[in-house]
């Protein structure tokens, strides 16, 4: 009862969230005394497995036709199926829309605990804590999973990789899932926004604008400044609100968790929620007419100015620099 | 079609962080003079659910689970035309337990006859657990989806589900009943009441149950986590406001201290 399950999705490649939540996994399972064993769902994805093995004790592949595709039920179905009979302490997910979707139904269904957005996850003396934010950022808990298994949701990407050097690979086997009920719930039709560069969540660069933009057209002045810099887009929840930008631009408590090495904050007031997506990146600045907006408060550097007298010449000034 | 909304009620979380206290025995907010106000999210859900009845038709049932007090929001779902209203009085103190929450909100689902479809924020604006409505789809043994933005009727008996993704959206067709746990999107912002509503729906009946009537035993509560430790972070940067005789200057500084950065890279 001190193993550590990491379920990964195989559609997503062994990206960033992948290391750090098999880096906080194999910390968890080695302070627990306990194996890492990673689950991988979906089509098969030799580069999740062999950098799973490199890390974890054991990887179980689940690949079969009914998996091709992300779909609650049947997901869930196989996450039960293959963490059960681990009977494991902890099952750690990363902060992906599915891991969030999954992870409370999956501790029902393993008579668990579940916690999300957690920050660290540590094991005191046989019961697991967990640490995040809460009250939209405002305050940090600790929180006592009473039940076993945890099955928590991690700022992967904020995870320390493991440290794998001297390591044996894992042992890798295929599971076939028989009997995998029949969904209720069925995909009709799956958008992916076509957006050049990396993802926002791996950004080095984000240019970020809020509701003091005052509309959609403004928008696009930001992108030709974010384009001069090589930088990605993202808004406050107000913009998205608005309708000025697609949900998938917000950062925040409920949308993106972000770590850029800068992040530029245009006509955003800094609200705790919003800060709370934004508070790895390395440097914040911002553009506000108001020299109290607490986005300040967590800025580097800023600029107290109308965002329309400076956008213009702030972008002509950086693409003449480069 | 009948729908439930669940509605929590939370500490205003537009509270400012310059204002905000914790109670460090209680481990939790203090409420000082901030207002108690219906999440957000579930606010989302209400309105989702009154554009589908415009639509389509169906009745809209609000449900809430909390002290006497937590009747404020169902007041509110009123005024917007919530068709009824009902709460599970609980005063189970300290953190929400969104497993015993969720038991209480499917026992009085249960009473409430056959639902079709059940509506809940994707999380709450205090603590923020994001499970209850997965645990609810566990506890009624239906399937859910989360981060709905709209719902339409599909064939009998089943609905399409459009929800957001990090990267875009999908569209599900789900067989009912079914529940949902809505996020914001700029279709479902919630309406303002009408002042008429807001009077009348002081004359409304709201259903209320104890948490005995509904076989729930309120020592449960609390067995799923508990708060080891609760702080308000101290973190404030200091800030260097770019300075300068004309917009120019000011411009070039911020400027030279991007480029620095993106040097840097
Ligand atoms: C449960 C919950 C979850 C939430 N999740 C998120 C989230 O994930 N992300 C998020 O962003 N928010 C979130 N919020 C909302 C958050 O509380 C704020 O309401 C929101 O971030 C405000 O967005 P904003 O800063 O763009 O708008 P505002 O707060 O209205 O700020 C606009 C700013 O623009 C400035 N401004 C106006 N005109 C100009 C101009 N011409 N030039 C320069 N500056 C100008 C103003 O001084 C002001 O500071 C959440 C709220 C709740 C309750
Ligand atoms: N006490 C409650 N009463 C009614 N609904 C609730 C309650 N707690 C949580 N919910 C619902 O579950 C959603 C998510 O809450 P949470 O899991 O606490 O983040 C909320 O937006 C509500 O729709």
């Amino acid at each position: 009862m001190a193993d550590v399950v990491c379920c990964l999705f195989a559609a997503a490649g062994f990206d960033r969230a992948a290391v750090g939540i098999l880096g906080a996994g194999r910390r968890l399972a080695d302070s627990s005394g306990g194996k890492l064993v990673a689950l991988v769902l979906g089509p098969a994805n030799e580069a999740v497995a062999s950098g799973a093995s490199a890390v974890a004790d054991r990887v179980l592949v689940a690949d079969q036709a009914a998996l091709a595709e992300y779909e609650p039920e049947t997901y869930l179905s196989a996450l039960v199926a293959l963490a059960k009979p681990i009977s494991p302490a902890a099952v750690l997910l990363g902060s992906d829309s599915y891991s969030q979707e999954l992870t409370p139904r999956l501790a029902h269904r393993l008579g668990g605990s579940a916690a999300g957005d957690a920050v660290a996850i540590a094991n005191d003396a046989g019961t697991l804590r967990v640490t995040r934010g809460v009250y939209g950022g405002k305050a940090v808990a600790v929180l006592a999973l009473k039940r076993a298994p945890a099955v928590v949701w991690m700022r992967a990407r904020a995870m320390d990789p493991a440290d794998a050097a001297g390591r044996s690979a894992g042992s890798v086997e295929k599971a076939a899932l028989a009997d995998l009920p029949a969904s209720r719930v069925k995909l009709l039709n799956r958008h992916v926004e076509a957006k050049s560069g990396v993802r926002l969540e791996d950004a080095r660069l984000i240019v970020s604008g809020g509701r003091g933009l005052g509309g959609p057209e403004p928008f696009k002045q930001l992108q030709e400044l974010a384009d001069a810099m090589g930088a990605q887009m993202a808004a406050s929840r107000a913009a998205c609100d608005a309708g000025w930008v697609p949900p998938s631009w917000q950062v925040g408590q409920t949308g993106k968790k972000v770590a850029p090495e800068l992040y530029m904050a245009i006509a955003i007031s800094g609200a705790s929620q919003h800060i709370m997506g934004i508070a790895d990146s390395k440097v914040i600045c911002a553009i506000n007419r108001d020299p109290d907006a607490p986005i300040f408060k967590h800025c580097r550097f800023g600029l107290v100015e109308d965002y329309q007298k400076v956008i213009g010449p702030l972008r002509q000034a950086i693409s003449q620099s480069r | 079609m009948n729908i439930v909304v669940c509605i929590k009620q939370i500490l205003d979380p537009e509270l400012p962080a310059r204002d905000f206290r914790i109670d460090a025995v209680r481990k939790e907010a203090e409420r000082g003079s901030a207002n108690l106000v219906p999440n957000i999210f579930c606010e989302n859900a209400l309105e989702t659910a009154l554009q589908f009845r415009e639509a389509h038709g169906g009745k809209i049932t609000a449900l809430t689970c909390g002290p006497e007090a937590a009747e404020e929001v169902l007041r509110k779902a009123l005024a917007l035309k919530a068709d009824e209203a009902a709460l599970v009085v609980s005063d189970v103190p300290g953190v929400p337990d969104p497993m015993f929450v969720a038991r209480a909100l499917a026992a009085a689902i249960r009473k409430l006859g056959p639902v079709d479809l059940v509506l809940t924020g994707r999380e709450a604006g205090d603590w923020g657990a994001g499970q209850t409505g997965g645990l609810l789809a566990e506890e009624l043994a239906v399937p859910s989806i989360s981060f709905v933005e709209n719902v339409e009727p599909a064939s009998a008996g089943a609905l399409n589900v459009k929800r957001q993704t990090d990267s875009g959206w999908e569209a599900f067709e789900a067989t009912l009943p079914l529940v949902a746990t809505i996020t914001n999107h700029e279709k479902n912002v919630p309406r303002i009441p009408k002042t008429r509503d807001v009077m009348q729906s002081f004359r409304k009946p709201i259903t209320k149950w104890t948490l005995a009537e509904l076989d729930l035993d309120p020592s449960q509560a609390n067995s799923y986590y508990e708060v080891a430790e609760l702080s308000i972070p101290r973190k404030e940067t200091q800030c260097e406001f770019v300075a300068g005789e004309t917009l120019e200057d000011k411009v070039a500084g911020f400027a030279s201290r991007v480029t620095e950065i993106m040097r840097s890279l």
